[in-house]
């Protein structure tokens, strides 16, 4: 075979290659999307889930997951901060950085029933957070932080050396350099490093299931105050979020419409990661505009 | 002519490895003077000792002694700030921040604390107009520098450089990364400036060196071989392996 025909048959084994991605992504999505939309309406997203009867909604599996999310990030994401600009401007290669980088390895590919179970040990029974928001917050921190952190170090690895020398060169300090060009310069990718980590978090059920736990309480959407048993707000309540939803309904759910309810779920889990995503990419578009103008 | 910067028996090693052995070299002010030699000769290396840019290296020992306008730059009481603010550099890849021309170029000045606004305005467009990019950039000052040509970012660069009113610019192969063009047009912008700044370039391009400098100073394995006017160096060198880098034998 001449060097043409290999590289043409290269090429075209890469496209089928490409193409069985595609279409496997493709029909994983659109087979949710087409047995769920279906399914949704005003009505599903507004009303409480039922217990025993057909027709209830997910209202509270939604905001739950949304509250969880925000919170997650909000712990989560000045720690990994912090650690990435360590380990992507301030650490030495030696041992003892090469020791950190493989324990956040070996943390970011733990499973996440594991994460779940330990955070059950530790929030839930040791700090006596019993089955609540906050305890499920904190454990998605746990399963949160590893990938946030390597995200977020690559996107910061990724501004070019000149940059800081540059920075360096008209007379500002490490820190000033750090946070005045090199963080600005890397925000596009901390954003995606936030958006990749956030569909993770929103779909996340085994680390919730004995964290957040499985019931809903009575939540009262008039009551804004933090401290109030039924605020929606509340960290120390039990919270189920949409994923954990759909494991329920399907394992000891026993309503007739467990399939439907599930199917409208998932189409509205993977709708709001899109929505999600594509919103956080805008605003990440605009906060890197408004960082790099003239001021 | 006065001395602006005074290298006196500079050695510099990175661990074991002696990078630099005892370097002593003067730079007159309002001149444009020439680093060359083969790669590796330490050339870069000895010009980033001059506003101290290889402090941060793991395991760098710098000995000797340097001055800038009669003070010890390695000196505990020097104020590195108030250093490359005297001392300025432009790099071989041009590393414009990911900001607007404009906040490049006023970068240094808000750093040293400059508030007022039409000082600052009036620095950008003059520092601008010296590095020959006011034209391509004035009703463009928002842009994103990144999105520029490579001569051009170079340009902010230097403008950048220029915009704190720096005694000395260091210049590291400021025209090796980019196209003839984009080159000639730098050398041009510093021909017409270095009758302001003091300018200290490292280049391996020969013909540049010969067209631009007032001063050569040839480096080789660590050792200044010779200094002098570039004239006279270039047309009668005074020791044999100078001409014969010169003539292109090596390098």
């Amino acid at each position: 075979m001449d060097a043409k025909k290999r590289d043409k048959l290269a090429t075209i084994i890469i496209y089928i290659l490409v193409g069985i991605v595609v279409l496997i992504l493709a029909g994983i999505v659109g087979n949710i999307l087409i047995s769920g939309i279906p399914h949704l309406s005003w009505h599903f997203l507004t009303s409480e889930a039922s217990s025993y009867q057909a027709g209830g909604g997910v209202r509270d599996q939604l905001f739950n997951s949304l509250y969880l999310l925000i919170l997650t990030t909000i712990i989560s994401l000045p720690i990994a901060l912090g650690a990435a600009i360590y380990l992507a401007e301030y650490a030495k290669d030696n041992w003892i950085t090469n020791l950190i980088r493989t324990t956040i390895q070996i943390l970011s590919s733990l499973p996440s029933i594991v994460v779940g179970l330990f955070g059950y040990l530790l929030f839930v029974v040791q700090f006596g957070l019993g089955f609540s928001i906050i305890s499920g917050a904190l454990a998605l921190t746990f399963f949160n932080l590893p990938i946030l952190t390597s995200n977020i170090e690559e996107a910061i690895k990724g501004v070019p050396q000149e940059q800081r020398e540059a920075g360096l060169a008209l007379g500002l300090s490490n820190w000033k350099t750090i946070r005045g060009i090199v963080l600005p310069a890397a925000l596009p990718g901390i954003l995606t490093g936030i958006i990749l980590s956030a569909g993770r978090i929103f779909g996340e059920a085994a680390a919730l299931i004995y964290t957040a736990g499985q019931s809903g309480s009575t939540i009262n959407y008039a009551d804004w105050n933090p401290l109030s048993p039924t605020s929606p707000l509340n960290v120390m309540r039990p919270a189920e979020t949409l994923a954990v939803h759909i494991w329920k309904v399907n394992t000891e759910g026993i309503i007739p419409d467990a399939t439907i309810v599930s199917a409208a779920t998932s189409a509205l889990l993977v709708i709001v990661v899109i929505v999600f995503n594509l919103g956080a990419r805008y605003l990440g578009n605009k906060l890197y505009r408004k960082l790099t103008a003239a001021k | 002519m006065t001395t602006i910067i005074s290298a006196k028996d500079v050695h510099l090693s990175y661990g074991d490895y002696e990078a630099l052995h005892g370097i002593n070299l003067n730079f007159q002010e309002k001149e444009l003077t020439a680093l060359i030699g083969p790669s590796g000769c330490g050339k870069s290396t000895f010009l980033r000792c001059l506003n101290r840019m290889n402090d941060d290296i793991e395991n760098i020992k710098i000995t000797g002694e340097i001055k800038f306008d009669k003070q010890d730059i390695y000196s505990s009481k020097m104020d590195l700030v108030e250093l490359r603010k005297e001392v300025g550099m432009v790099f071989q890849q041009p590393a414009p921040f990911p900001f607007s021309v404009y906040d490049n170029v006023a970068y240094g000045l808000k750093i040293a604390g400059v508030k007022d606004k039409e000082l600052i305005d009036q620095r950008v467009e003059e520092s601008l107009k010296q590095a020959a990019i006011w034209k391509e950039t004035k009703d463009n000052l928002k842009r994103n520098a990144q999105a520029f040509s490579g001569g051009q970012q170079q340009r902010i660069c230097i403008a950048r450089a220029l915009a704190v009113r720096p005694k000395v610019v260091l210049l590291d192969e400021p025209t090796s990364a980019l196209d003839p063009i984009s080159s000639s047009e730098i050398e041009e912008t510093l021909m017409d400036l270095k009758h302001k700044y003091t300018f200290i370039m490292v280049t391996h391009n020969l013909q540049q060196a010969g067209r631009i400098s007032d001063q050569t100073a040839f480096l080789m394995n660590g050792d200044l071989i010779e200094a002098g006017p570039t004239e006279e160096m270039f047309i009668a060198p005074k020791k044999q392996i100078t001409s014969d880098y010169l003539n292109g034998r090596f390098g």
